[in-house]
């Protein structure tokens, strides 16, 4: 397993590197150097020879990829590409265009992010679960019919419905906890219980209809019919095989997002006011400060690289045919 | 732990929550004194610059305005806007030299002028806030100038320095200042204009190029000098009597150089400890909490200096209650919290609520908060009435306006054909109908460059546009189409059509608005152009590539804006003044407006006095302008504010950045109305638990009976 996943990290390499090129090239397209300068200094009184000074004292006056006024390897050492995103391998994120340490910003707003997306996941597992098990439990009855309405319903709900309409309900009208906002320690807890019940809600739908299905798909398994036939319960049918054979799927499912979660939401995040990742990313491409775009891409990479491979190991935890080679 | 245990507990929790003596929605922490007079805030945006050699925008401001004080302030109460001495001792005196350096009277001609000095003098036993910059030890040598790895390691926050120091404000901090809007790691957005308008600065930015910050000391500005402890003087080239209003923004205002060696530390500035983020001011407040993706807190600066509430004001202001606090010393805040706020629909509510202590007026809100009566005049509605909410409106002094390209061969250059074309399309686009339509009646259709309020505007039939409106029953009224399609024919296009090509008029609107809220105004422009038979053809595109064009002269009729940076016509009138053109020069005359008489009043205003003789000169060039048509003249924005009845002395000023010391907070008044507001209602959520118990409880009953059922 060792030499897989030792492979699996060298194999990231050249992917982070092409993603590195990739958000480079596209940044570049957008915005020119000069457009981030004048961005930066504002809208009045800016000269050419501000927007000159701006670039220089950032590095931003060098060639982009290559700098053919160099010899040797200084063509490509002398340039903004070379410059500001090759250190990203060594997780040096730099100084953003702003002034500020991109590192420091990363782990203060990498809690806020993870104090939503981490109830939200677990509570929201549990629920879909829970109701999934209940639709198999009581399948083919009234219950089933109207939660699998229910959840068709439920999805066909955009998102901003819920968090606005869960904002005006819960914090506007029955005035049970404040409309948005964050707050740190165990204050925070009251300014996370409506984007996460929000989260859990929402998810509902499209959660417990996959789950159910991949019940349904164990339950027709000739194991099962062994285990009733050996006189248990329905309900031990259910927890005790159905419910173990069909986490696979729904492990693997959860392992591959879970190093995810830093990176937060950015709808919620805003609506919400909370100071996450989600929102960062955002607000950077609007103020056109590529240190940050370059290190959130490049962080977004690689705890999506961190995630597959998480995966397949999770493959081989809960399932002994699979072995990495 | 049994399950009946843990349940039990859960429930204890939620009972010992629901039982708070707070309301469940306070956003704010439990342990918040509610009596304290308290400012509850917001930013959308959190601030890039907090230094003041950098800010140069309004949500900047509204913080480093409290926190740093420059020699000069705007009146709070008096108005036209008057500037008065903050932390000067008195207005500066003016010494104008010859280009021999021979001085000359006050009253000496402007082209004679070669050089102004400004002789500003100081108050004494001016102190900065408590900082660790200023922090000395018992030697008397600065404790945190050169922090070791093992000290910097301890340091998370500024508040995790455990001394701190303060010291006399002195001259030498202003000049210290000028010194840094030159450095080219800080970046002023005002380096290069003030490069051409102060004695030595561009020399003296040559000299510290490379240098860092803290080498700012070793070398001095000719044109800059220290004349003693508390008197410095600014040498500047020419005449420029608005120089006087860039005395009056933080750009000028003191700065220690002990800040510089402190915040240059690079284990300060890893840890995002920087000037640009903790200020040291001598103002009002100083910054205790700075999260900017959280909260900003400002407290009172315990070392602030005698400053007292205005004893006069304007006419009115007694009535409104705006003297009861006169003469009184300031600041009357303790403390003033914003919070981080993207949206405006929770900020609306947490307003309703009583967790602000104001709001603007969101489109989504205006239904709710304004209602018109049936004159046709604004009130606010009966809802906000029963909170005692109170409604301030005011005209910006800005201009939106729609420009036309000069350089462009179809609706540019000097022609009759031409101008005539821009006027007809002036009168047919209806700003009145825009204003209502799309901005809720918040905002004045522009007759002229000038907003109301700045020396110049004239509000009766001596100041309307009378190319496109005609007096009225005491009020501008715009004149009929007929008049456009007049001027369209005698241009050559009659019904939109060239008569030289027979062919329909196309023209390109270039704009960098293209979001979907955009469409709509959009296509009230299109229509307004198509009252004309004209086709207008709208090129959006994101603000770099507007802008972009713009310089380059690719753009032929585009839309623009400009807040004013201090009261003074010349503010405005030189966005048209030729040696500004855009695309010619760089300067800020974005449609590249050439006229020679024009600049010539230009030159002469620009250096007068506000009286009568400026007022005539001021009207000429309104006359050119409206004659050339230029400009669409557009409108000038009204802001409509909204504040609870516990926030006082708040009266519209658009110049001063440093209100926040004049406001008052009656804390325990905003505590009984959260309480009264804030009662949480808990019976949907029982009714929920209930419908949901109904609902699963027979089937959990049949399951039951139909697991227990056997065969036989």
């Amino acid at each position: 397993m060792f030499n897989y996943i030792l492979r699996r990290l060298l194999y990231a390499f050249p992917l982070l590197f092409g993603v590195n090129v990739l958000t480079f090239m596209l940044f570049f397209v957008v915005n020119s150097p000069n457009d981030m300068a004048r961005m930066h200094l504002g809208q009045k009184h800016v000269t050419e020879q501000a927007v000159d000074n701006w670039k220089q004292q950032r590095g931003y006056d060098l060639p982009l990829l290559i700098n053919s006024n160099a010899e040797g390897l200084n063509q490509i050492k002398k340039t903004i590409f070379y410059q500001k995103s090759l250190r990203l391998f060594a997780f040096d994120f730099g100084i953003s265009d702003s002034g500020r340490n991109i590192g420091e910003d990363i782990q203060q707003r990498m809690w806020p992010s993870l104090a939503i997306a981490l109830p939200s996941l677990i509570l929201g597992l549990v629920l879909n679960i829970t109701v999934a098990l209940m639709m198999v439990l009581f399948r083919q009855s009234y219950l089933e019919l109207s939660s699998i309405l229910l959840c068709i319903v439920i999805m066909s709900i955009s998102s901003l419905f819920y968090i606005i309409g869960g904002q005006f309900l819960v914090g506007k009208l029955l005035m049970l906890v404040p409309i948005s906002g964050y707050d740190t320690g165990l204050n925070a807890i009251k300014f996370l219980i409506l984007p996460v019940l929000i989260s859990v809600v929402a998810g509902v739908g499209s959660g417990a209809r996959w789950y159910r299905s991949l019940f349904l798909e164990e339950i027709e398994q000739d194991y099962v019919r062994t285990a009733r036939a050996k006189g248990l319960t329905e309900t031990q049918v259910l927890f005790k095989h159905v419910l173990k054979n069909a986490m696979i799927p729904i492990l693997t499912g959860v392992v591959v997002i879970l190093p995810l979660l830093f990176m937060g939401s950015l709808i919620t995040e805003s609506f919400f006011s909370i100071p996450g990742l989600g929102s960062y990313t955002i607000d950077a491409i609007n103020s056109q400060d590529f240190a940050i775009v370059r290190a959130m891409v490049f962080l977004g990479s690689v705890l999506y690289i961190i995630g597959l491979i998480l995966t397949d190991i999770s493959y081989t935890l809960v399932d002994p045919r699979v072995r990495l080679s | 732990m049994t399950i009946s245990f843990k349940l039990s507990s859960f429930f204890s929790c939620l009972f010992l929550f629901a039982c708070s003596e707070q309301p469940l929605n306070n956003p704010y922490p439990q342990s918040a004194n509610n009596e304290q007079a308290v400012l509850y805030s917001s930013f959308s945006e959190r601030p890039r610059h907090l230094d003041p050699a950098k800010s140069y925008s309004s949500n900047e401001y509204a913080f480093i305005g409290q926190i740093y004080e420059p020699p000069f302030q705007y009146h709070f109460l008096k108005r036209p806007y008057q500037l008065e001495p903050l932390t000067a001792k008195k207005m500066p005196e003016i010494h104008y030299y010859d280009d021999k350096g021979q001085r000359l009277t006050n009253n000496a001609a402007a082209k004679d002028i070669a050089y102004s000095d400004y002789i500003i003098q100081i108050k004494s036993t001016i102190r900065f806030q408590p900082h660790p910059a200023l922090a000395k030890n018992q030697q008397g040598d600065y404790c945190y100038h050169q922090l070791s790895k093992p000290e910097l390691a301890k340091i998370k926050t500024l508040q995790s320095f455990k001394k701190t120091g303060t010291r006399e404000l002195i001259a030498a901090d202003y000049v210290h200042q000028i010194k840094r809007l030159v450095h080219p790691q800080i970046s002023s957005p005002i380096a290069e204009l003030m490069k051409q308008t102060i004695v030595g600065l561009a020399e003296y930015a040559e000299q510290i190029k490379g240098q860092p910050r803290s080498a700012l000391t070793d070398s001095e500005i000719s044109g800059v000098k220290v004349l003693d402890k508390y008197r410095y003087s600014i040498r500047i080239k020419g005449k420029y009597p608005q120089f006087i209003f860039w005395l009056a923004m933080p750009f000028f205002a003191p700065m220690p150089w002990e800040a510089d060696v402190f915040y240059s530390q690079q284990g300060l500035i890893d840890k995002n400890i920087t000037l640009d983020w903790q200020p040291l001011g001598t103002g009002g407040y100083m910054l205790e909490a700075n999260n900017p993706n959280l909260r900003m807190v400002m407290l009172k600066n315990p070392n602030y200096h005698a400053d007292f509430y205005p004893m006069e004001g304007e006419q009115g202001d007694k009535e409104k209650g705006l003297l009861k606090d006169a003469g009184k010393q300031l600041p009357f805040i303790d403390k003033a919290v914003y919070r981080l706020e993207k949206e405006s629909i929770p900020y609306w509510t947490k307003f309703l609520q009583g967790y602000y202590d104001a709001s603007g007026i969101a489109s989504d809100s205006f239904d709710q908060a304004i209602q018109f009566t049936g004159d046709g005049e604004l009130s606010l509605t009966d809802n906000m009435q029963q909170k005692g909410i109170q409604l301030q409106t005011a005209v910006m002094s800005s201009i939106s306006y729609m420009g036309f390209n000069m350089l462009d061969s179809v609706v540019g250059g000097k022609t009759e054909q031409a101008r005539k074309l821009r006027l007809a399309i002036a009168l047919a686009i209806d700003y009145e109908e825009y204003i209502a339509i799309f901005m809720n009646g918040r905002g004045v259709a522009a007759q002229g460059v000038i907003p109301p309020g700045i020396f110049g505007y004239q509000t009766d039939e001596q100041g309307i546009n009378p190319y496109l409106y005609h007096w009225q029953n005491g009020a501008a009224k715009r004149k009929p189409l007929a008049e456009a399609q007049q001027l369209m024919q005698a241009a050559g296009y009659a019904n939109g059509i060239d008569q030289q090509t027979g062919k329909a008029l196309i023209l390109y609107l270039d704009t960098a608005a293209s979001g979907p809220d955009d469409r709509a105004r959009l296509n009230w422009y299109r229509k307004q152009f198509t009252k004309l038979g004209i086709q207008l053809v709208i090129r959006a595109t994101d603000y770099n590539r507007f802008q972009q064009k713009m310089r380059k002269g690719n753009a032929q009729i585009f839309m623009w804006g400009w807040n004013a940076d201090y009261p003074d016509p010349e503010n405005f009138f030189f966005l048209l003044y030729g040696p500004n053109a855009k695309t010619l020069f760089g300067g800020e005359n974005a449609g590249n407006y050439q006229n020679i008489e024009f600049d010539y009043l230009f030159k002469q205003m620009s250096n007068m006095e506000n009286n009568q003789s400026r007022q005539k000169i001021i009207k000429k060039m309104q006359e050119i302008i409206r004659h050339d048509s230029p400009w669409i003249f557009g409108l000038h924005p009204k802001s409509f504010s909204l504040y609870h009845q516990w926030y006082q002395n708040l009266k519209p000023n658009l110049m001063a950045n440093n209100k926040l010391k004049y406001l008052r907070i009656n804390a325990v008044q905003r505590e009984q109305a959260r309480q009264q507001w804030n009662q949480a209602v808990w019976w949907p959520v029982v009714v929920c638990v209930v419908i949901i118990a109904l609902m699963v409880f027979p089937a959990v009953r049949s399951f039951q009976h139909k697991v227990k059922k056997t065969i036989l």
